[in-house]
């Protein structure tokens, strides 16, 4: 399941590229994503909104968490004219998404600091 | 390949993993990174450091990158800072946008590390073309300003030299284009001692410095021989053989060259390779034309240069007007020239002669366009010869070595007759003596006037009767040429004697030729104002000397000058 949701190529040549300081780049990501999450979760301006998940997508896009940044698109492109209740359901998405992602970002950290 | 020289190269995002991950790829490609979080910041470090390049994201918070990438080309100035938007942007109207701001290109997350060094390097490669299009049109620039620079320097030079004579006499006007004479048009007027006025207007080949260079030369030759009293052949030949001399081969200078005689009321011209000048009688409205027959001045060698003038009579108004071909090979749109034709049917529409320059302008303007930058054209009119105040030469001596008690004795014989011009040196013979600078004018206008005589009427033969009409005063001058140039006897002897008087004293000349002489008596009735053509030069010589007198049967002609004690 993960490995669907993780781009494993896009793992593998961020890790080239960092060297050294790919674990930063890990816990940067994470930590950006979880202040991302939180925004989401706060606000009801679609304004808002439609700019967290534009931001949230390029990231998440460059750290090859496909789905995470295709959800995040979605949320982007309708967060004008979705419902609230619909926006709700899309952002709760996004939330398990990042859940299920996260321990396949933590475990690829733990292995290159062990590595 | 060549390989990169290392960028500052500014990363704007306000992702801290982007920024974070692009940093590094950036920094791996052998450049240094500056970055900002958002535009207000990229723009303060913009500002501060001066990066070459700008990796901006389009959506941050406080100032988005639409805003910074403007704010940083209006810092950038003229200098090419490319800036490549990072966007995850989609539509194409965010797209639109990325490029009003600014942008120079895209990237798209995620990112792709080929690409992104791909389009720095070419983004560089701009930048780098953009540098050197500036430094090369400020070295232009530079190049510009100091060509024109010399340009105004050499020309306050060349006006020094070309505005020393007199073309700010009241019977001269003349309209030149301000840089004409870097086009190769010379224009130069003086007095003779006599008064009279030489004229010439002169169009070197070519264009720029090269072209203008001549005019130094030739502008010493005129004024100096002019002052000197060398009449218009003398001073054609000396002219010729110096540019013959000093031009390179495809250089010369065609000119035409004028001596209007106030006194006598003619004009003697020479035209070497100008368009046609006309000699414009106001009685008659007749316009005759003063065409080219000869090749331009520094052409032929000494040997083979032909001097002779023509001579035309003119009456008191009558104007020359002398054009360069700047003026009717002005060209239209169509490649047409404005030709001959249409400045004469500006002549014949002419009412008003003071405003034929600006009607010329005009219809020039109309024709083509635009101004060419070598357009000359002068107007000189005769005017009587009371009405002409030629400046006196100022002399630098002390004039305690004046010689005053002398007599010296010339005989001028066929061969030198045909071409020397004894004047100029008696002239300066008698110069030496102060008491006579003061009347320098009227002594060359009386020894000028007696030698001619001698000359003409005397050795030559010339009945002076032709000289009645126009037609005739033009016979009479080719005669004369034809006669000189057959010559091989005759003389003409003039003596000189300073004696002093008192405080002051007085100059005899005597003036003898080997001719039939003439009948005295009949020519000395005559009342003194007579303004005949023919009969000028007695009249002349009796109203400026005293004493005047003819014996041996007109063959020898004697008049005086006296002065006074010097103030």
């Amino acid at each position: 399941m993960a490995d669907i949701q993780v781009d494993r190529d896009v793992l593998s040549a961020l890790h080239e590229v960092m060297e050294d300081n790919y674990p930063e780049l890990l816990d940067t990501f994470l930590t950006d994503s979880e202040t991302r999450l939180r925004e989401l979760q706060k606000t009801a301006d679609a304004e808002v909104l439609a700019y967290v998940a534009h931001s949230f997508k390029g990231s998440s896009s460059n750290m090859g968490a496909t789905r995470l940044a295709e959800l995040c698109h979605e949320l982007e492109l309708h967060a004008r004219d979705k419902s609230p209740s619909e926006i709700i359901k899309l952002v709760a998405d996004i939330h398990d998404e990042f859940a299920d992602v996260r321990p396949v970002y933590e475990a690829e950290r733990q292995r290159s600091l062990t590595h | 390949m060549q390989p990169q020289e290392p960028l500052t190269i500014l990363i704007a995002e306000d992702s801290a993993a982007d920024r974070l991950l692009l940093s590094t790829i950036v920094r791996r490609q052998g450049h240094a990174v500056l970055t900002a979080a958002n535009g207000a910041e990229a723009v303060e470090v913009f500002r501060r450091q001066q990066p070459h390049l700008v990796l901006m994201d389009a959506m941050m918070p406080v100032m988005d990158g639409f805003e910074a990438a403007r704010q940083i080309k209006v810092l950038a100035g003229e200098s090419l800072v490319p800036i490549i938007f990072l966007t995850s942007l989609t539509e194409s109207e965010a797209l639109a946008r990325c490029l009003d701001a600014g942008g120079d290109d895209f990237l798209a997350k995620p990112y792709n590390q080929v690409i992104l060094a791909a389009k720095i390097k070419a983004m560089d490669r701009l930048r780098r073309l953009q540098a050197t299009v500036l430094q090369q049109r400020d070295l232009i620039a530079k190049h510009h300003d100091y060509l024109l620079n010399e340009q105004r320097v050499a020309k306050a030079v060349f006006d020094k030299v070309a505005h020393s004579g007199c073309l700010s006499a009241p019977n001269i006007r003349y309209l030149q284009s301000p840089y004409a004479l870097f086009n190769g048009d010379l224009l130069l007027a003086a007095y003779t001692p006599a008064g009279d006025m030489h004229v010439l207007l002169g169009d070197f080949t070519g264009h720029g410095l090269p072209a203008a260079v001549g005019a130094m030369p030739l502008a010493e030759v005129f004024y100096g021989m002019t002052a000197k009293g060398y009449g218009l052949a003398e001073t054609l030949r000396e002219m010729n053989a110096k540019l013959k001399r000093i031009l390179p081969v495809d250089m010369f200078c065609c000119a035409t060259l004028l001596s209007l005689s106030f006194q006598r009321r003619s004009v003697e011209v020479w035209n070497g390779g100008m368009p046609d000048g006309y000699l414009h009688r106001i009685a008659t409205g007749e316009r005759t034309p003063l065409a080219a027959r000869h090749l331009p001045l520094g052409v032929l060698s000494p040997q083979a240069f032909n001097d002779r003038t023509e001579v035309h009579s003119m009456a008191v108004g009558d104007r020359v007007f002398l054009l360069s071909d700047g003026v009717i090979d002005t060209c239209n749109a169509e490649e047409q020239l404005f030709g001959v034709e249409r400045l004469q049917r500006l002549f014949a529409a002419n009412r008003e002669p003071d405003r034929l320059f600006t009607e010329i302008e005009q219809a020039l303007h109309d024709f083509g366009g635009e101004a060419r930058d070598d357009v000359s054209m002068v107007e000189v009119s005769l005017l009587e010869a009371a009405q002409v105040n030629p400046t006196a030469p100022v002399y630098s001596d002390s004039g305690q070595s004046s010689p005053l008690d002398w007599s010296v004795s010339f005989e001028f014989r066929g061969a030198t007759l045909k071409r020397f011009n004894p004047l100029p040196y008696l002239l300066q013979l008698l110069l030496e003596v102060h008491g006579l600078r003061s009347q320098g004018g009227a002594l060359y206008s009386v020894l000028a006037e007696l030698y001619s005589n001698a000359l003409e009427h005397g050795v030559l033969g010339l009945d002076s009767s032709l000289k009645r009409d126009a037609v005739g005063f033009a016979r009479y001058y080719e005669q004369r040429n034809a006669r000189l140039e057959a010559l091989q006897d005759g003389y003409v002897r003039v003596h000189l004697r300073v004696t002093p008087q008192g405080e002051g004293g007085c100059l005899a000349i005597r003036v003898e030729d080997s001719g039939k002489g003439f009948d005295v008596a009949r020519v000395m009735q005559r009342p003194l104002d007579d303004v005949r053509l023919s009969g000028r030069g007695v009249s002349l010589v009796r109203q400026l000397g005293r004493n005047a007198g003819w014996s041996d049967d007109g063959r020898s002609a004697h008049v005086e000058f006296i002065w006074d004690a010097l103030a």
